[in-house]
């Protein structure tokens, strides 16, 4: 029997770097305990660590699958292993299974478009995976625009990557912004929704959405009532999780599991199921 | 179709467990019965409906699924699977067995539940005929024959007989060990049980059951339904109808902590507990009406929707007689199909 595939069974893995992004977020790099990578993804994809003991949970996958050595994870402290994660250090072993969900459509309906992606907070973590894929393969897609804002600019996760990478980088643009004036601070100051509106962008984009759930409501709203029409916009989905296949039943909105059917949805996919999210 | 006398029934029980684990239901105190391990002598109980379903022997309330030991910064992961032994379920109901095909779409599914496919591949299940079939009984409102169950082999009991059909290949290779205790016969006996059976069910109060007005499609049209309200205000979220459910599956994984090192197990969960979306982030089903309308729309709606419109209830009747504030899924398919359009 032992020779039967079984997803629940983790496999193992090592933490070889941790970076604190903000406060409250750190970012941790995982290899197998031979340093290679734990296994491929897609961009969007999740995955489930665990540290025995403690307790298992989903996690984005944030670094992009162009990344052939390791996988990064941006995590934030807000729970028992998130928690227990925070206060590791390298060397520490975890387990790791997956990957789970259905990823962003970057190979089909993102090809050849505008793309124009929005995170605020957190938010732009599960986004990570998506932007770098893209820049990796530049030629595959059209203008690329990045909007990411957060409460302050030390809760602006990836910032040293933003700045030295996304922002160095002349084919694609960044627009960040913080939630209050700071000292230090010479960008742009205002919510994220407000600052999407402000920038008009051209309603031919595909937009890719993640952040808190009033960020997503608001930046939603705004871009319809700008012409954009939800077959264009897309986001990811959060909701507990055990098993990550669909089988133990508590991550389903409506009909649909987040963590199979999602975590990627087209928002008029969303207006399809029930408003219990 | 084969026969044996009711008489001869230790024997043939004798000859089944000579080979494989054997449980069957036994009478308990106040006329409830339990799915128990057969030993020499142990009576078949003429009671069917267990207290609790048969879903144990495929998918246990508590499993576990790996152990782990930690030293300092390094983890080993040990796989503890083992394969099931063999074993015979003697005795099940027509609406169980249906259960156990609405369970395999959930684990059988890729990716594949080695734990379950493991016992089911092991387990040969042994069908009995209803011939007493109760009040809360509504299997025939799935389209369930209670006199006519599927399973490996069926059986069907009279007065003084056993009837014998064998359903699969597993079930033939069963028969063939009770060859020499059974011999062939006609199907006149059954049929005239099958007959007398359906007269009962005609005639059981929930007879006229209809679960047309549900489906996959209709999320829209009854998830807003007022009624939630009032049919969920007196749920105590106790979970006991999710664990007499014959086909509630939802599951937790836990660790426990030995002192030598950390199993991971798996258990029954339900989804009329708060705790059971609970995130860190927040909540998405805040109250138990929440809860509630999640339980039976997953069984009347969004398992249809998933599973070519085969509804997740073989209409046992055990969350009706079990719960303790006599809530059940026919009040609330009465309530909401009959009232969503008004």
């Amino acid at each position: 029997m032992n020779n039967r595939t079984e997803t629940l069974i983790p496999k193992l893995g090592v933490i070889t770097d941790i970076r604190i992004d903000t406060p409250d977020v750190k970012t941790f790099r995982v290899v197998t305990p031979d340093g290679k990578k734990v296994f491929e993804h897609k961009p969007g994809q999740c995955a489930m660590l665990s540290i025995p003991g403690v307790g298992e949970a989903m996690f984005s996958i944030t670094s992009s699958p162009t990344n052939t050595e390791f996988m990064e994870f941006s995590i934030k402290k807000c729970g028992c292993v998130t928690e227990w994660l925070h206060q590791a250090e390298p060397g520490q072993q975890i387990t790791v299974r997956g990957p789970y969900g259905r990823p962003f459509p970057v190979d089909d309906e993102f090809a050849g478009k505008d793309l124009l992606f929005i995170a605020g907070g957190i938010g732009l973590a599960p986004l990570r995976s998506v932007i770098n894929y893209c820049r990796h393969y530049r030629d595959r897609y059209g203008k690329i625009d990045i909007v990411y804002g957060s409460r302050s600019m030390n809760d602006l996760v990836d910032y040293r990557e933003i700045v030295d990478e996304w922002c160095a980088d002349g084919n694609v643009d960044v627009h960040l912004t913080i939630d209050r004036e700071q000292e230090g601070w010479n960008g742009h100051v205002g919510f994220v929704p407000n600052y999407v509106k402000e920038l008009g962008f051209d309603t031919g984009k595909t937009a890719v959405l993640c952040g808190p759930p009033i960020m997503i409501k608001f930046t939603l709203e705004g871009l319809c009532s700008m012409g954009f029409d939800k077959t264009q916009i897309y986001t990811t989905m959060e909701l507990r999780m055990k098993c990550g296949v669909g089988k133990c039943g508590r991550c389903n909105i409506g009909s649909k599991y987040v963590c199979k059917d999602g975590p990627v949805f087209r928002c008029d996919e969303l207006d399809e199921l029930p408003d219990e999210y | 179709m084969r026969k044996c006398s009711l008489e001869s029934m230790n024997t043939v029980l004798a000859e089944i467990a000579k080979t494989a684990a054997l449980y069957l239901p036994v009478d308990e105190k106040e006329g409830r019965a339990a799915y128990k391990k057969w030993s020499e002598g142990t009576g078949w109980s003429k009671q069917l409906n267990t207290v609790r379903s048969p879903k144990d022997f495929f998918f246990p309330q508590v499993e576990n699924l790996m152990e782990f030991k930690t030293e300092g910064k390094n983890i080993e992961i040990i796989d503890t699977r083992s394969e099931s032994e063999d074993f015979v379920v003697f005795g099940v109901r027509a609406c169980d067995v249906k259960s156990f095909e609405i369970l395999d779409r959930v684990f059988l599914s890729e990716p594949v539940d080695s734990y379950y496919a493991s016992r089911r591949a092991h387990g040969v299940v042994v069908a009995a005929a209803c011939t007493r079939p109760s009040e809360t009984c509504f299997c025939r409102t799935f389209g369930i024959d209670a006199a006519d169950p599927y399973g490996d082999v069926a059986v069907w009991r009279t007065e003084d007989e056993v009837f014998w059909q064998e359903k699969t290949e597993k079930g033939a290779e069963l028969m063939k060990k009770l060859e020499s205790l059974t011999e062939e016969c006609g199907v006149e006996a059954v049929e005239a049980l099958k007959e007398k059976t359906a007269k009962i069910m005609d005639k059981l109060p929930l007879a006229g059951l209809s679960a047309d007005a549900f489906g996959g499609d209709k999320t829209e049209k009854f998830f807003n339904a007022p009624q939630w309200k009032s049919l969920s205000e007196a749920c105590l979220g106790c979970g006991t109808c999710t664990f007499v459910c014959p086909t509630c599956q939802c599951y937790d994984i836990k660790d426990f902590n030995t002192g030598k090192g950390v199993v991971r197990f798996r258990c029954w969960d339900s989804c009329m507990y708060s705790e059971f979306t609970k995130m860190s982030a927040g909540q998405p089903r805040l109250t138990q009406l929440e809860r509630f309308r999640q339980r039976f729309m997953h069984k009347l709606v969004y398992y249809p929707a998933n599973n070519d419109g085969m509804f997740s209830c073989v209409g046992c009747g055990r969350c009706l007689s079990r719960c303790p504030i006599s809530m059940n899924i026919v009040k609330v398919m009465k309530t909401i199909g009959d009232k969503a359009d008004e």
